[in-house]
Formats: C-alpha cells, sequence, structure tokens
C-alpha cells in the first residue's frame, strides 16, 4: 500500500530531522569540553596535545578567581532576596485581594520580558548617580530584579495546586498562622520554592549583559571577565571557565530534577497510603 | 473581566465595582512592587524622560535616528534578523514538536532533554562555542576540505547562534499546544476518505495555529533584543539596535541619543507582547518554558 509507504517515509523524515535539531541543540556545548583540553592556544580540535594548562591558568589569575567569588557572592544574595520577594508576592498574587491586579502581574514579568540591554543601560544611569556601579549590591538589586519573576512563576504554580483544607485543619487544632505557615504550607511548596531558588542562582550566576554595564575594576562577575576574554581576541581560559561552568549548571538542574521526582515519588506513596 | 468571573469561588460575595481593597494576603506582594518599582520602573522612567531632555529638551535624538540611513539601517536589520530567526526557528520547532507528540515516552524524554539541556547553560558559553566551532580555522573548517568557509562574523552565524538560543522557547509551548490537539480528528478524516497529507493541512495545522503563532511571536520578540549572540557571531555589517544602543554609551557617551533607542525598542517590544498577551496567557508560557 503505497499510502502506508508514503506515511513511513514523512515519520522517517521527520526523525532524522528532528534527531539533527536535536544534535544542533545539544552537541556544539559540549565541544568546549575536549577543546578546553587543548595544550594549544589556539583550541584546536580535536586537540594534539591534552594539559590543564587552561585550568591552572584559571586557578593562578588573581583576576580570575576574584570574579568567581564576586559571582558566587552575588549570586547567593540574589537567591535569598528573590526567594523571599518571590515566595511572598506569589502567596500574595495566588491567595490576596489587591487593586492593579493586572498590572501587578505584568510588573512582575516585565524582568523578562523587557530586554536586558534596555534594563542594563536604565539602571546603569541611575546607578552612576547613586554611586552603586562597581558594587556587590547594585549587582545583588538588578540580579534579583531579573531573577524574581521565575520564583514566583514556580511558586505560585505549587500554591494553585495546594490544598488549602490542610491549613484550615492546622488552624483548627490550634496552630496560628506562623506555624501553620512553616509547619503545614511550607513543606509541601518547598520543592517549587527550592526550584525557584536554582534558577533564581543560575539566573544571576550566568548574567551577562546588564552586569557589562555595571562592572569595572572594582566589582566584576564572571560572565563579564569572559565576556571580555571573547569579546576581542580570545583568551583560552574562557573554554576552561566555560567547561566548568557547563559541568555546575547541568549538576545543579539535575538535583532539582531529582527533588521534583523525590516529591512525586513521594506523593505517589502518600496516595497510596491513603487510598490502601 | 469575564476569566476572572469564571474564576471567582462561586460563595464569594458580591463584589462593588471598582478597585477590590487590599486584605491580609494581598499585603504580602506589595514588597515586591515596591522593590521592582525602585529597581525597574524608575530607571525605566529616567531613560523616557533623558530621551527628550539630554542633550537638550526636544525630540532631537528621535529625529537624528530617522534622519540617519545608517541607524535605520540597524534598525532594518534587527527586523530582518528576528524574522529570519522565527522563520528558521519555527522550520526546525514545527517538526520537532510535532514529532515529540506522536514518540514513545523515552524518545519524547530524550527529545525533551535535548530541548532543556541548551535551555539550562549559559548563553555565554554556548555562544562561546560556536565562536570555536564557526571561526575559520573553526572545527567545522578543519572537517570541510578546502579553503575556510566564513561562517563567523555574518549573518548565517548569527542564525545559526540564534535560532539555537530560541529553539527551546519555540518547541516548548507549540509541543504543549500541539498535545492538547486530539489526534482522533485525523482518523476521522482519513476514514471519511481525505488523504493523510489533506487532512493534516485542514484539520491538525488550522487547530495547531495558535501554538504556533505565540511561539513565533515570542521568538521575535525576544530576537529584537538580543545583544551577545549577534554582537560575538555577527559582523559590522549585522549590528542591532542592542549593540547600538551599548556602542552609544561606551563609545561616544550620547545618553539621550542611547536612550531614545532604548524607548524605541521598548515601544515596539511592548506593542507586540500586548498583541501577544490577548493570543494567550503570557505567564503560562513563560512558565512552561522554565
Amino acid at each position: 500500500m503505497s499510502g502506508m509507504a508514503s506515511r513511513r517515509l514523512v515519520r522517517a523524515s521527520l526523525g532524522a530531522l528532528a534527531v539533527l535539531t536535536g544534535l544542533y541543540l545539544v552537541l556544539p556545548v559540549f565541544i568546549v569540553i575536549p577543546m578546553s583540553f587543548s595544550d594549544s592556544a589556539f583550541l584546536e580540535f580535536p586537540p594534539k596535545a591534552w594539559s590543564w594548562r587552561w585550568y591552572e591558568n584559571f586557578l593562578g589569575d588573581e583576576t580570575w578567581v576574584s570574579s568567581l567569588v564576586s559571582s558566587v557572592q552575588v549570586g547567593v544574595l540574589v537567591t535569598l532576596c528573590a526567594v523571599v520577594l518571590g515566595t511572598a508576592a506569589a502567596l500574595g498574587m495566588i491567595r490576596g485581594r489587591y487593586p492593579l491586579k493586572a498590572l501587578v502581574s505584568a510588573l512582575v514579568m516585565a524582568p523578562v520580558l523587557v530586554p536586558y540591554v534596555i534594563i542594563g543601560l536604565a539602571v546603569y544611569a541611575v546607578f552612576l548617580d547613586l554611586g552603586l556601579t562597581e558594587t556587590l549590591l547594585g549587582f545583588v538589586l538588578v540580579h534579583t530584579a531579573l531573577a524574581v519573576p521565575y520564583v514566583v512563576i514556580t511558586v505560585s504554580s505549587a500554591l494553585m495546586s495546594f490544598d488549602r483544607r490542610l491549613e484550615n485543619a492546622a488552624m483548627s487544632l490550634g496552630a496560628g498562622p506562623i506555624v501553620t505557615f512553616a509547619r503545614v504550607t511550607l513543606p509541601v511548596i518547598l520543592p517549587s520554592v527550592l526550584s525557584g531558588a536554582v534558577f533564581a542562582f543560575v539566573t544571576s550566576f550566568d548574567e551577562v549583559v546588564t552586569s557589562v554595564f555595571l562592572s569595572g575594576p572594582d566589582f566584576t562577575t564572571l560572565p563579564v571577565q569572559m565576556w571580555s576574554g571573547v569579546r576581542v581576541r580570545i583568551d583560552p581560559t574562557v573554554a576552561a571557565v566555560s567547561s566548568m561552568l557547563l559541568l555546575v549548571t547541568l549538576a545543579l538542574f539535575a538535583v532539582a530534577g531529582l527533588a521534583r521526582l523525590a516529591r512525586r515519588v513521594r506523593a505517589g506513596g502518600a496516595k497510596e497510603r491513603r487510598s490502601s | 473581566m469575564t476569566a476572572e468571573a469564571a474564576t471567582a469561588e462561586p460563595a464569594a460575595p458580591a463584589v462593588r465595582r471598582g478597585l477590590p481593597r487590599l486584605d491580609r494576603w494581598g499585603l504580602l506582594v506589595l514588597p515586591l512592587v515596591g522593590f521592582l518599582l525602585a529597581v525597574l520602573v524608575w530607571p525605566l522612567t529616567a531613560v523616557l524622560l533623558r530621551s527628550f531632555t539630554d542633550p537638550e529638551p526636544g525630540v532631537e535624538n528621535y529625529l537624528a535616528f530617522f534622519h540617519s540611513p545608517v541607524y535605520l539601517d540597524v534598525l532594518v536589520n534587527t527586523f530582518v534578523t528576528a524574522g529570519l530567526v522565527t522563520l528558521v526557528t519555527l522550520l526546525l520547532g514545527f517538526p520537532y514538536s510535532y514529532l515529540m507528540t506522536l514518540a514513545s515516552p523515552f524518545w519524547r524524554g530524550v527529545l525533551m532533554l535535548a530541548v532543556l539541556v541548551p535551555f539550562w547553560t549559559s548563553l555565554l558559553v554556548r555562544t562561546f562555542a560556536w565562536v570555536l566551532i564557526l571561526r575559520d580555522t573553526g572545527v567545522v573548517n578543519e572537517l570541510l576540505p578546502g579553503p575556510p568557509v566564513p561562517l563567523l562574523r555574518n549573518l548565517p552565524g548569527v542564525l545559526i547562534g540564534m535560532v539555537q538560543v530560541m529553539l527551546p522557547f519555540a518547541v516548548l509551548p507549540m509541543y504543549a499546544a500541539m498535545r492538547g490537539i486530539d489526534r482522533r480528528l485525523l482518523q476521522a478524516a482519513e476514514g471519511l476518505g481525505a488523504r493523510p497529507a489533506f487532512a493534516f493541512w485542514r484539520i491538525y495545522a488550522p487547530l495547531a495555529v495558535p501554538g504556533v503563532a505565540a511561539s513565533a511571536l515570542l521568538v521575535f520578540v525576544s530576537s529584537l533584543g538580543f545583544y551577545v549572540t549577534p554582537a560575538l557571531l555577527g559582523g559590522p555589517k549585522n549590528i542591532m539596535i542592542g549593540e547600538l544602543i551599548v556602542q552609544q554609551l561606551s563609545g561616544v557617551l550620547r545618553w539621550g541619543f542611547a536612550s531614545a533607542l532604548a524607548v524605541i525598542l521598548l515601544v515596539v517590544t511592548g506593542g507586540l507582547l500586548m498583541l501577544m498577551s490577548r493570543l494567550v496567557d503570557l505567564r503560562r508560557l513563560l512558565g512552561g518554558a522554565r
């Protein structure tokens, strides 16, 4: 039957196209890893001789290491601020009543939607006057704004499926609102809060554009240091840094993924117990 | 309005028309609103004002932009690049998403992971990888015989880099939309004698249009504001408006002009987003994406 055959042909070519697209999505990133071990400053592929040279270069260079330290500092503080602000806002947005709802939602999503170049320019102008450029505080403020929507999204989706009768039960048994939140609500939404936290950290840790505006000799983050290492002439150290970043981000998301899986397993277990 | 009425609890008392009051839960929204007003809205307002006041009051900055062929070229190039990125992204993303709806759970997982990996990895790292792959002495040109094919510092380079960045943003919402389409409709059409291609075109495609349109707009709007990828993979002829903004600031300190450029980009982006929010729930789109 020609219909069957042509359908099989369509499926096969679709499959081939999808595989090629998948390779195009995944493969290029990982090519950095073998290249980072190249002994040559030209980073040829495949490397003719292998070495840890560029990793040693990274660790031995004061500017690289201090930019890494700055990035971690900023990332940790941003995660804390974004999780607190974002979780509170998600609670308010899902459960509360407040004026101008549509406008508030638009405002909370704005950091994702406004091009980062514009945010960078705008914040740079204001921060120059306030003396906040090239400071830890300045970076934390901007990155928190960029990261907070992801916390709001993940936490509010958890809150939407949260069964509030659990809270009513706790309250009727004499728990106050704070105890109820800490002992009943928070444990249930915690996996979402944590995955929001991972997004917040990664958003800050990877951020280039706004950081390029804000950084200078007094305060620079790792992506900015990398940016200057590729902008004009390629500094092979960037390949080593890129490989390390790749592994760290993928590990973080693997942990977040596992946490979600664990929750699903636990939820499944609870359901079984309830039904038995 | 109607959506809100539909989701309101049935037991809720009749609400007065006008602004709802702030209740205790609502108070929790305030810290974030105050924070974003200070860190985002205030600076953006200052940019808007500055575009009309720096170096002197008036619309000089905007006139300078619209009267200069050089700057208009950048604007045109920005739109053309974003348009091409959208086109290629859809051409690759549509069959990919469609196949995801047909694949077995295992292969669907594999295809999903392939979309998520670049989504999770740093944009800068990925762009850097493209530089290593596409440059004259790069991986591609080492493997190809003959003189090096120019793939970097030109439009193909920009497209290769940007499409890879945008594909996940297109595939995730398209897949979500396509998953909701009942495939039995196709069987029904074929049962009534339609050829598979005809059934796909007349039954499936129209149902997929909202998801595809939403993806297309999301990709187009995001592409307009790109800076890192075109700056590293493009050449002097491929400058997009984002890079022009940075140039005007770091090179010549034309604050007012840079601000006007930002306002133009923001107005275009905002207008398209408003159009898009009529088509789809933006929050859901972004939530599904991350």
